[in-house]
């Protein structure tokens, strides 16, 4: 009768993504901040700012500070840990990789993604797909505003 | 009329036992439903009653001199005779059915609004649905009208005194809500009506959070216009009701053209209908309407009074059962008297929507978020908030599943 499987909470918040939410990593400011994006999810009012310092087309450094519920906080803090040293293009393939496993799609092997797995089990929770996304897609739209010239984006996740 | 010689009391338990869907569980647990001000659930002779219309009845309306035509017709037009019959409205010419209270409020900003100049006003308040405060938004944009605020005070009401000041006579329309989907907030929608007339303005009530809860005659409401939805009040989804003064409608054009709202039609022009079809063009919601009756029944049957009373007694236990676990911020007027049937908490520790999740996994289910009242949650400073509404059907023991709910949430979350 019931239209969902029953997946217990601790898949939804794993160990990992708890630490991650109470001791989130990664909103020191940055000392040059290249390029940032606003992003907003009008559903549930959580806020993400994304900074990241560049050199080249490589992230020396990133800032992500977010205001909202357990998994975007937790997103978020994964993201400011993997992102320095990647190429933006790489960072953007994490994202998009990122997106289709929460639409379904088996985590990708042999990549750096840190704990980023632990938040495979949001799948499960249809509605939380999008605090998850968050933090990624401001980063997608900040590297797509770096590569338009630009220095500032604003996303909102619908 | 709505006088009844014996109070009604209300026995929630027996009362959800007439509801299918509060018979399912949700993750193993008896569902506990607390989203009533988003939508209500349907009884059982709300489903029968769409049912029969399919089986026995199903045709289009106000065309075909078949049966079942007018049958459907009937039924449909029954509807309008229901619902003027339960607000005490003095004609059902003066009820328009349409989807919703959104559509409903449309109508009016898009069509009185025709009236407005550059320079005129309109004034909501800051506690408004995003439905009582976008078309005017819009109507702003295209008019060169502007828009004033009605500022709340720090327990959440209307701010009275200044609402009197922003009042003049460039002021056209004056657009509330009845009871705030957020905060609960009773409005006193007659003194609001009363200093709106002074000025010439016309007055518009959001009604669907306070017609589902609060006895509405609308000879001494005030208004001018009515809006609200059947869905939030045991009746189908995509019916909604514009009630207003036939003389106001009658001064209105209409907004949307088609079948079933005109009268003659050429090639290059056409004449309206009568009120209230003029306004209904096309094919309506002929099922969900002749359904709707059966809802009314059902709140008639147990007095809007005695349903009043049972959510009021209700909120003010689960107000107390909040207050006391400590750590929550509870929004809107304390006094059980001046709000509705629902409350509006945040968790010092807990963002809302985690809170929601935990809760869903008790069978508890809330609402979660900013209750498309964004300048509101602005005003208050916070990004959204956990809300549980209540029905008729709800009891004690709902309260105290919540309540659990939260507990369990606090322990999940290594908080207590």
């Amino acid at each position: 009768m019931s239209s969902r499987p029953e997946v217990p909470l601790d898949e939804l918040y794993r160990e990992v993504v708890m630490d991650h939410y109470r001791r989130p990593r990664g909103r020191q400011p940055l000392s040059k901040v290249d390029v940032a994006a606003k992003g907003f999810n009008p559903l549930c009012g959580d806020e993400v700012e994304v900074a990241l310092e560049l050199s080249g087309e490589t992230i020396a450094q990133a800032q992500v500070v977010s205001r909202g519920c357990a998994i975007c906080t937790a997103s978020a803090s994964i993201m400011a840990e993997i992102l320095p040293g990647k190429s933006v293009t790489q960072a953007e393939t994490d994202a998009e990789e990122f997106r289709q496993v929460m639409h379904g799609k088996p985590f990708p092997q042999d990549r750096e993604l840190g704990d980023l797995e632990a938040l495979e089990g949001v799948k499960h929770f249809p509605v939380r797909v999008k605090c998850a996304l968050l933090p990624w897609m401001t980063l997608k739209d900040a590297i797509a505003a770096f590569r338009r010239g630009e220095r500032h984006a604003q996303t909102t996740t619908e | 009329m709505k006088a009844t010689a014996v109070p009604t009391v209300i026995r929630p338990m027996r009362l959800a036992e007439r509801f299918p869907i509060l018979q399912r569980t949700v993750r193993g647990r008896r569902l506990v439903y607390l989203d009533n001000a988003a939508t209500t659930q349907k009884p059982q002779e709300v489903l029968d009653a769409l049912h029969h219309f399919y089986t026995h009845t199903n045709a289009n309306v106000h065309r075909g001199v078949h049966t079942l035509a007018e049958e459907a017709t009937a039924a449909y037009e029954h509807c309008r005779e229901r619902v003027a019959h339960f607000l005490n409205a003095p004609d059902p010419r003066g009820v328009v059915i349409l989807r919703n209270t959104t559509e409903a409020i449309n109508l009016v900003a898009q069509s009185w609004g025709r009236k407005l100049q550059a320079g005129d006003e309109v004034i909501v308040s800051e506690m408004e649905h995003h439905s009582n405060l976008v078309p005017w938004i819009m109507l702003a944009k295209e008019r060169g009208v502007a828009l004033k605020h009605i500022p709340i005070t720090q327990d959440g009401e209307l701010d009275l005194v200044s609402y009197r000041k922003l009042l003049s006579r460039r002021t056209r329309v004056v657009a509330v809500t009845g009871m705030s989907n957020v905060l609960g907030t009773i409005v006193p929608v007659a003194e609001v009506a009363e200093e709106a007339h002074k000025v010439g303005a016309v007055v518009v009530v959001d009604g669907a959070q306070l017609v589902p809860h609060e006895p509405v005659d609308v000879r001494t409401l005030g208004c001018d216009f009515l809006a609200f939805s059947a869905h939030k009040m045991y009746g189908p989804t995509g019916v909604g009701f514009l009630v207003g003064k036939p003389e106001l409608l009658e001064a209105m054009e209409p907004i949307f053209g088609g079948g079933e709202m005109i009268r003659e039609v050429h090639l290059d022009r056409a004449t309206w209908n009568d009120i209230p079809h003029k306004f209904e063009a096309g094919t309506p919601n002929i099922a969900d309407a002749a359904a709707f009756p059966a809802a009314l029944n059902f709140i008639e049957e147990l007095t809007v009074e005695a349903i009043r009373a049972h959510e009021r007694d209700l909120t003010a236990y689960a107000w107390e059962k909040l207050q006391s676990l400590g750590g929550l911020t509870l929004h809107g007027p304390a006094d059980p008297q001046r709000r509705g049937a629902l409350i509006s908490f945040v968790d010092e520790h807990i963002h809302p929507h985690d809170l929601a999740t935990v809760l869903d996994t008790y069978g508890v289910a809330v609402r979660a978020g900013h209750h498309c009242a964004q300048p509101l949650m602005r005003k208050l400073g916070v990004v959204a908030t956990a809300r549980a509404s209540f029905a008729a059907y709800n009891s004690r023991e709902d309260v105290d599943a919540l309540i659990f709910g939260l507990l369990a949430a606090r322990k999940y979350f290594g908080l207590a």
